[in-house]
């Protein structure tokens, strides 16, 4: 059987009852990569061998203990490549220390073998943009599996991975999530050291487990949470135990759902449906719905690109050849030498966002968008601020479409921001979020997976992980 | 909104540090105009009395002792450069003679 099939929960009571051993599971991993990745495209790479020596020193007590986990890969692993799918640092880079997180997990036993695709830098939500690899979906291979964190969603989906985890700058984990049809969660701003996460937009970026069950997010956020001085943004908080309120039930929870979500031009009838459907089934579990409004919800794509770009073009300038990666000797000095590797190593998106974020910053125009953008932000929190006054949680779609075609909207980059609009105002608002499977349905003739999105307020991770479970619990039984 | 005056995508390029080849720029210019003016919609928002955000969990003031800690080791750091000598990275000439 393949192991990687299994969650976390399942392997690990198999791994203590002594029904499997670390290597078995890393054997899994092994043949399901060699049947499938040539097809999917989900890894970038993989390091079984290391994998396998790793695994036999496995310590079973520890909380994943002889657990593989795959990284997306703009989280550094010591001595691993790290090429956030870009030729700026594709066999020019290998990371000289651990991020936070990757120190987290090996601390708790998991074994970091691979490496997952992404669009380059974590800009797209499709992973068309990877400049190394196409990741298809698994459950139809002509479409996109959602971005960025394309490739950890698409390995779990295809049971090449046990558990993976992404990015989310805004529905980087969610979206591809509901696209593959797995969970992924997106901690609250600040519970997640981003210490060694290659920065896109600071003040938006939290790393997220993609898992096959909510209970497995539940168990990898509680290792990777908590303070971490070398990230001054990650709060120092008391971190709780999520596996404590998980089996609560619906019964009580205030469920509010934004009757702007419904209203979106380009929601597809088939999402609408299975949003609804979920809904009245929470209903008759005992979750209470609420309708609430969130006005900022029209301008929240608009806000979002401004920031987000606005902080990629400082993030990124660190790429100019100096000391990583790409550089393209020129003796006309250091300026041209600058110029010219960012224009051979990066890709057209990345320059594109490069481009946008210098404009909106540049002289003469902060004040009308940054600024503006800024204030936008503002709104965006009072809006959930208020909201969460009224409710435990916010539910609805995660995109307004299933998984779209590769290549739909190769032209009009602007298309794809625009199915951003349920994801972006949790990252612009600091809340945390998580997509859960919501069922298939039939869309331009093909069966695809579509998430059902949880919102809860700033560090209501038990919350949304209780409404998950509730949920799941929904289907499971179906 | 692609001849949009103001927003000249080879100006900001370089301002970027950004060499483009003559089809991005045309490309550039066409895609980020539409985007630009998508963005423009915020413009009407009524902010005036509203103060901005940077961030959205602000923590401010995170102190640490003065004290040295180890940090990356000198060959750590240097295997990535794409040109070294004598333990630095060597960079074109900088500064004119």
């Amino acid at each position: 059987m393949n192991l990687a099939s299994l969650s976390i929960t399942t392997l690990r009571s198999m791994l203590t009852a002594g029904e499997t051993t670390p290597r078995e599971i890393v054997e899994s991993i092994a043949t399901a990569i060699s049947a499938q990745n040539d097809q999917i495209g989900a890894y970038l790479s993989a390091d079984l061998d290391r994998a396998l020596v790793e695994a036999e020193a496995s310590d079973l007590s520890k909380p994943l203990g002889g657990i593989p986990i795959a990284l997306k890969d703009n989280i550094n692993v010591l001595d691993q490549p790290c090429t956030c799918a870009s030729r700026f640092l594709k066999d020019a880079y290998l990371s000289p220390y651990d991020a936070t997180v990757s120190a987290k997990l090996k601390q708790a036993g998991a074994i970091l073998y691979g490496r997952t695709n992404l669009d380059e830098f974590a800009m797209g939500s499709s992973t068309e943009n990877s400049a190394i690899q196409l990741t298809r979906n698994p459950h139809d291979h002509d479409r996109i599996p959602g971005g960025s964190s394309g490739g950890s969603a698409a390995a779990v989906a295809a049971e090449m991975a046990v558990a993976t985890l992404g990015s989310d700058t805004g529905g980087s984990v969610r979206q591809p999530a509901s696209h593959c049809g797995v969970v992924g969660l997106k901690p609250s701003y600040g519970l997640v050291s981003r210490f060694g996460l290659v920065a896109f937009a600071s003040s938006l970026d939290q790393i997220g487990p993609l898992t096959k069950t909510v209970e497995d997010a539940a168990r990898l956020l509680q290792v990777i949470a908590g303070s971490d001085r070398r990230d001054s943004t990650c709060l120092d908080v008391e971190v709780p135990d999520y596996l404590a309120q998980l089996e609560g039930g619906l019964k009580g929870i205030k469920l509010g759902v934004p009757k702007e979500f419904f209203a979106v031009e380009g929601l597809q009838p088939a999402v609408r449906e299975a949003i609804e459907s979920a809904l009245t089934k929470l209903e008759s579990e005992g979750a209470e719905l609420v309708e609430i409004s969130l006005p900022s919800t029209s301008y929240a794509v608009a806000t979002y690109y401004i920031l987000a770009t606005a902080e990629a073009s400082s993030n990124l300038s660190r790429y100019d050849g100096v000391r990583y990666g790409n550089r393209v000797d020129n003796s006309e000095g250091v300026i041209e030498m600058y110029r010219q590797s960012r224009a051979q190593g990066l890709g057209p998106e990345v320059k594109r966002r490069i481009i946008l974020g210098t404009y909106v910053l540049s002289s003469g125009y902060s004040a009308k968008y940054y600024l503006q953008a800024q204030k936008a932000r503002t709104l965006i929190q009072q809006d959930y601020r208020k909201a969460f006054e009224s409710v435990d949680a916010i539910v609805g779609p995660v995109s307004p479409s299933p998984a779209r075609r590769i290549g739909q909207f190769a032209d009009d980059p602007l298309q794809d921001y625009l199915a951003d609009i349920y994801t972006i105002s949790a990252n612009l608002a600091g809340i945390c979020g998580i997509s859960v499977p919501c069922g298939q349905v039939e869309h331009e003739g093909s069966s695809l997976p579509v998430g059902l999105q949880i919102l809860g307020s700033h560090l209501a991770e038990n919350t949304i992980l209780r409404v998950g479970r509730g949920w799941e619990t929904i289907r499971d039984a179906e | 909104m692609s001849d949009n005056p103001d927003f000249n995508v080879s100006k900001i390029a370089d301002l970027a540090r950004l060499e483009l080849t003559e089809d991005e720029a045309s490309q550039f210019q066409k895609q980020l105009g539409s985007i630009v003016a998508f963005v423009d919609t915020i413009s009407s928002l009524e902010v005036e009395e509203v103060e901005p955000t940077a961030h959205p969990a602000p923590v401010f003031d995170c102190f640490r002792e003065d004290a040295a800690v180890q940090g990356l080791e000198r060959d750590q750091f240097l295997r990535n450069a794409p040109d070294s000598a004598f333990e630095q990275i060597r960079v074109p000439k900088v500064v004119d003679a």
